[in-house]
């Protein structure tokens, strides 16, 4: 037993070790992507709308007629103390920002995965239990259509039917403009937020704000997760521990669901770290589809308006979340899966 | 067969022509071949794209209209968001233009985009790969570790990204759309090419010629190249569908190309998306509907060659065998079994 924690604590801190220059790496191509846009972030987002003299004085105040060797070391001390700075546009505080956009992005992805994994398990084990049957060709087809279908169609398609045609669900924002004002939100979660509150109505609202946005995303990336899943129920199925437990007269139905898919769903962990940067991006645009007030939406909007601090923050943040993400992925795995420390 | 297709690295030296065809018929022997639902998923496949590249190529002889004509030719205006009719079969949308001819129109900025997508990727990624996976040591660990981090980042804000960059500098044209889509699809070229190529690296023919004397450019365009590039037809094409997808995404968030140049599915939908309140379907469907099938095409076609080239997927028709039946060699004791 105790052996086996110091080796997953070494390979923790090994993983730990690996993840920084990875850190570094991603916030020096962050930077320079940045920087190869012409002119600074203030003449680009102010530039024409200012005298001369103004313009140089405010560039001059923030730093962007020093050497870019001074402005990088600069960039990654504050990254390093958590201060992404303020946006242009707006004088928004990035960390406020990413504070409250990231939540309302949060609470649709995490949603959205759940109904990912959900659904493209349960079409994955059907399909790859019922092999070459019509069940099976409905299954993969569902999966590939699905993942041939644009987010912001499929988007399209629920608001002109659920939205418009049975006027089941609201189409746009994370809750009704009443909900939105009057409930208190500590955590900008606002499922938790309605939870926290005691509030049914405003949750019922906040769910039905939710449903479509969420299941959007969710069904296209679950597409990914029939095809995993299905596939590994294949192989799982003609593996030689399934053949041992049918010979020994273990029922048909515990061969299928305790010897096969239990072991088939062990690699869906992976997966759904991999999937992370899809649902980032699927993130965007169900966020644009469904002007859902996240993260995605704000990087668009602050694109537009030329705020390369805002958009710098924006990103900085996002590759911080990506390295953080891919090591606990990895960590979850070695703690699963013993055979990944020794490798 | 089997010694009939593997040919290529023992061909004689200027042996060009024939390694060619070698290749060729390494390609399409087993498409020949190819039985069962490998078959079907790829002759749908090359349907669907096939069908696409004629819309693409005749764009101004099948199309009612131009994309960006939105009066006809007495001057008079069409009719705006107006549902389909015998004049326009899929309608028109809200800038008045005909929704068929931007669909079909659509399908030629669609592939323009992502062949020079893949072209792009493949020409950096493809060196890339082939250097750092023959090479090693400390190049190929910097490669690897700064094509790692731009695969995980998620691909859509770093293309959005660069066409944002690029829109700036030569503008929002076919260019910097297809060079936005390649950054993201060269991490995946390189990573395949390069893995692969380490495990041909060991190969005794490889070994063989590296004895011979030759020189690390002639193993790795004649020897190593060669293995490697069969791979890349199947993802190659899994990723132009993929790049059909991002292209979309690009536009319907106002980074892709230049409304005015061309007419472009994923634009198309972002207009459509206000239509959808007031029950206006035909605007959005159409434009969808092909981006769906498009992939759908280019994914079957990409499966299908998979299945049908890697040995390992391929399954030929299997003749059936019958046994006798256990009651009946239970009721025969004095069988043969």
């Amino acid at each position: 037993m105790a052996k086996q924690s110091t080796s997953l604590r070494t390979y923790a801190l090994t993983r730990l070790g690996l993840a920084l220059p990875m850190v570094l790496l991603l916030l020096t191509l962050v930077f320079i992507l940045m920087r190869v846009a012409p002119g600074d972030p203030i003449s680009a987002a102010l530039g024409g709308r200012l005298p001369a003299e103004e313009l140089a004085r405010r560039r001059a105040a923030a730093g962007y007629d020093r050497s870019l060797v001074v402005q990088y070391f600069d960039y990654l001390g504050d990254v390093a103390r958590g201060d992404f700075g303020q946006t242009i546009s707006d004088n928004r505080s990035v960390t406020g920002l990413i504070v409250q956009n990231g939540a309302a992005t949060l609470e649709l992805t995490l949603v959205a995965m759940l109904i990912a994994v959900g659904v493209g398990t349960l079409v994955g084990l059907v399909s790859g239990r019922l092999r070459d049957t019509p069940a099976d060709a409905a299954g993969r087809l569902f999966g590939i259509v699905i993942y041939a279908a644009p987010i912001f169609f499929l988007g399209f398609l629920a608001q002109l039917v659920f939205g418009k045609w049975l006027g089941l669900l609201p189409t746009s924002g994370r809750a009704s403009p009443v909900v939105v004002f009057t409930m208190d939100s500590p955590t900008n979660l606002f499922i938790v937020d309605a939870l926290i509150g005691g509030d049914m109505e405003a949750l019922g609202d906040v769910l039905r704000h939710l449903v479509m946005p969420a299941t959007t995303l969710g069904l296209v990336i679950g597409g990914v997760f029939i095809r995993l899943v299905r596939v590994n129920v294949l192989q799982t199925l003609q593996g030689d521990y399934v053949e041992a437990a049918r010979a020994r007269g273990v029922r048909e139905r515990h061969v299928v669901f305790r010897h096969a898919f239990k072991n088939a769903l062990v690699p869906v962990i992976t997966v759904m770290g991999l999937q992370f940067a899809l649902l980032l991006s699927g993130a965007i645009l169900t966020e644009q589809t469904f002007n859902w007030p996240g993260l995605g939406s704000e990087l668009v909007r602050y694109l537009d308006n030329r705020d390369y601090i805002a958009v710098q923050g924006i990103i900085t943040f996002v590759a911080l979340v990506v390295v953080v993400v891919s090591m606990l992925i990895d960590l979850i795995n070695a703690w699963v899966d013993p055979r990944v420390r020794y490798a | 067969m089997r010694t009939l297709r593997r040919p290529t690295h023992r061909a004689a030296p200027g042996a060009v022509g024939r390694r060619g065809a070698a290749g060729l018929g390494r390609l399409f022997g087993p498409v020949r071949d190819a039985r069962g639902m490998a078959k079907w998923v790829l002759w749908i496949g090359l349907g669907i794209t096939v069908l696409f590249i004629v819309l693409a190529v005749f764009a101004p002889l099948v199309a009612p209209y131009d994309f960006d004509q939105y009066r006809n030719a007495e001057g008079i205006r069409f009719g705006k968001q107006a549902p389909p009719s015998a004049a326009h079969l899929f309608g028109t949308n809200v800038l008045s233009t005909d929704v068929l001819s931007r669909v079909i129109f659509g399908s030629r900025t669609a592939l323009t985009v992502v062949v020079i997508a893949v072209v792009f990727a493949l020409a950096v990624g493809l060196p890339l790969g082939l250097i750092s996976g023959y090479f090693g040591h400390k190049l190929d660990r910097v490669l690897v570790l700064v094509m790692d981090a731009l695969f995980a980042f998620p691909y859509l804000l770093l293309a959005i990204v660069i066409a944002f960059l690029l829109s700036e500098t030569i503008g929002r044209g076919v260019m910097s759309a297809a060079v936005a889509i390649a950054v993201v699809y060269i991490p995946q070229y390189f990573r395949v090419v390069r893995n692969h190529v380490i495990s041909v690296r060991e190969e005794p023919y490889v070994e063989a010629a590296r004895a011979l004397g030759a020189r690390p450019r002639t193993i790795i365009v004649r020897y190593v190249l060669f293995n490697v590039i069969q791979t890349v037809p199947v993802i190659a094409t899994l990723n132009a569908a993929d790049a059909i997808l991002t292209l979309a995404a690009l536009g319907f968030l106002g980074y892709g190309i230049q409304p005015t140049d061309a007419a472009e599915w994923g634009y198309d939908i972002q207009r459509a998306i206000a239509d959808a309140g007031s029950g206006i379907w035909w605007t959005g469907l159409w434009p969808g509907v092909a981006i769906v099938l498009l992939v759908t095409g280019l994914t079957l076609l990409g499966e299908g060659l998979n299945d049908v080239l890697n040995p390992v997927l391929r399954r030929r028709r299997i003749e059936r065998v019958d046994l006798p039946s256990r009651e009946a060699r239970v009721l025969e004791p004095g069988g043969e079994a």
